[in-house]
């Protein structure tokens, strides 16, 4: 269990509730909630939460750290503001489960393998490089993350679709040897370094 | 008649040579026939897109779009910033409103602003391209420019989440938008009014990392559009644009179906509508071929 879990434990005891109002973005609206389940009824991947929306926030509530930081629920969220539109009481739904992914992630919680935390962290790492996501790189990024066997596979099976992007101009392959980027690679590196020394010194994540 | 300028952020989909290349181009055409003239902002850089938050968190995330904001308000004072991606404006608007509403955030994000050399005041407004031509250019004006109406197409104006949601366009319900319709009727062309996806998420970066969930969104999308009797399915953002036409081959490989329905921009259709070529249109770009409206262009 990483250090910053351990402190947060200590912080916060029983009270998971207050832990997710301090340190999870947007996590001052959970008890708001009424439990209506609108949000769960609106999500294009509904099926596929283990638990919606709605259940994440009376978990909370009721103290259920572990289920609710190791649960896979809030990867599942396509960023389509259905939930937030729809909610009666206006929670920043959306925001929330980005704050719970968020923090589940940075402390280690978060389900090992999941894919779209493995893919958000290639995706922030390639644009946090440049400035500007190199598309291709992100793409053949995501074929091999599981090792260079499974990605000769993925990038075969997808070839099709590849080379029928770079005929239609839309996916150039000289982009692998630099492409596009900001030119003040330095200022952001350094400004998004501090970024995030200061959240993570805000959240006891540091 | 003078020329609007506004601060423009491209994103990283719509740079050269990258997955939205086409739809740059006829945005380019668009503007040029309405008088309105882009500025883009020196150095700007990705915002993050919806997946960002996963390692980005939240500061570092807001402070990524704060520098767009900087960067506009150092270099184009004055000018209303303008994105053409909806992910890029859901962002940035976000990100300016966030640190409008919280005087700590806004001291944090200027701290790390100023690791580049920056400093927000946070004046700009941040909006999308559709605002500018709904608002500032107007409906009659736009349909003034159309010199070949696209006679006899039928277009299923497919929205999406986040041109629509959680902004959307002032006076627009989140439920059923019409702006994309009265673009497609403005230009000639027969809007499918019943089309019953028009605001279903095609599942935006989980195409990548759920693709069979995703793909069932977009099966949804593209079947509704054949039931309704759509030509092609018409987008005002560049990831429903790519999903929904890109994996159509995959979802025929998986499931045995047929699809093969071509996924244009609303900026595709002005051109043509303005009396611009396939190419200038960026119509070359496509996956699935627009041949119906190739043909409106050569006549």
């Amino acid at each position: 269990m990483s250090d910053a879990n351990n402190r947060a434990l200590g912080a916060y005891r029983s009270n998971f509730l207050k832990e997710v109002e301090a340190n999870v973005e947007e996590g001052h609206w959970v008890k708001m909630c009424m439990q209506c389940g609108v949000c769960a009824g609106s999500c294009p991947l509904g099926p596929h939460w283990q638990h919606s929306p709605q259940k994440i926030f009376m978990m909370i509530r009721a103290g259920k750290r572990d289920e609710v930081l190791t649960s896979d629920s809030m990867w599942m969220c396509t960023s389509c503001y259905n939930c937030i539109v729809r909610c009666p009481r206006k929670l920043p739904i959306t925001h929330i489960m980005h704050g719970l992914a968020n923090y589940a992630h940075r402390l280690g919680l978060a389900p090992k393998g999941q894919p779209t935390r493995e893919i958000a962290k290639l995706f922030w790492d390639n644009l946090v490089k440049t400035g500007r996501v190199n598309e291709l790189k992100f793409s053949l990024a995501m074929y091999f993350k599981d090792g260079f066997g499974q990605g000769i596979k993925n990038a075969m099976a997808m070839q099709g679709v590849g080379l029928g992007l770079v005929k239609a101009k839309r996916l150039n392959p000289l982009e692998l040897l630099g492409g596009h980027g900001c030119k003040d690679k330095a200022g952001i590196h350094k400004m998004v370094a501090k970024a995030r020394e200061i959240e993570d010194r805000r959240k006891g994540l540091a | 008649m003078a020329k609007k300028q506004y601060a423009f952020y491209p994103g990283c989909s719509s740079q050269k040579k990258a997955s939205a290349d086409n739809f740059l181009r006829s945005i380019d055409v668009v503007c040029q026939k309405l008088d309105v003239q882009l500025n883009e902002i020196p150095d700007w850089n990705c915002c993050g897109a919806s997946i960002g938050y996963g390692e980005g968190g939240e500061l570092p995330r807001l402070v990524i779009s704060a520098r767009n904001l900087a960067l506009a308000e150092k270099n184009l004072p004055g000018q209303d910033m303008v994105s053409v991606c909806p992910a890029c404006w859901l962002a940035t608007r976000e990100a300016g409103e966030r640190l409008h509403e919280s005087d700590s955030l806004l001291a944090e994000a200027n701290e790390a602003l100023r690791e580049a050399g920056l400093d927000l005041k946070n004046e700009v407004k941040s909006r999308h391209f559709v605002e500018v031509l709904i608002e500032d250019v107007g409906f009659e004006v736009m349909q003034q420019q159309v010199v070949k109406p696209l006679e006899g197409l039928k277009l299923a104006g497919y929205v999406g989440c986040q041109t629509n949601r959680p902004f959307g366009i002032v006076g627009e319900s989140f439920e059923n938008p019409r702006y994309l319709d009265k673009m497609v009727e403005m230009v000639g062309a027969q809007p499918m009014e019943t089309y019953d996806q028009k605001v279903t998420c095609c599942g935006g970066a989980l195409a990548f990392s759920e693709p069979e969930k995703s793909q069932k969104q977009i099966r949804d999308i593209v079947e509704s559009a054949y039931d309704h009797g759509a030509d092609m399915i018409v987008t005002p953002c560049q990831l429903c644009q790519a999903n929904v036409e890109i994996y159509q081959s995959e979802i025929n490989k998986k499931q045995g179906t047929r699809f093969n329905m071509p996924v244009v921009y609303y900026t595709q259709l002005m051109t043509i509508a303005y009396g611009g070529s396939a190419t200038e249109a960026g119509l070359d770009g496509q996956f699935i071929r627009a041949e119906k409206l190739e043909k409106l262009a050569g006549k």
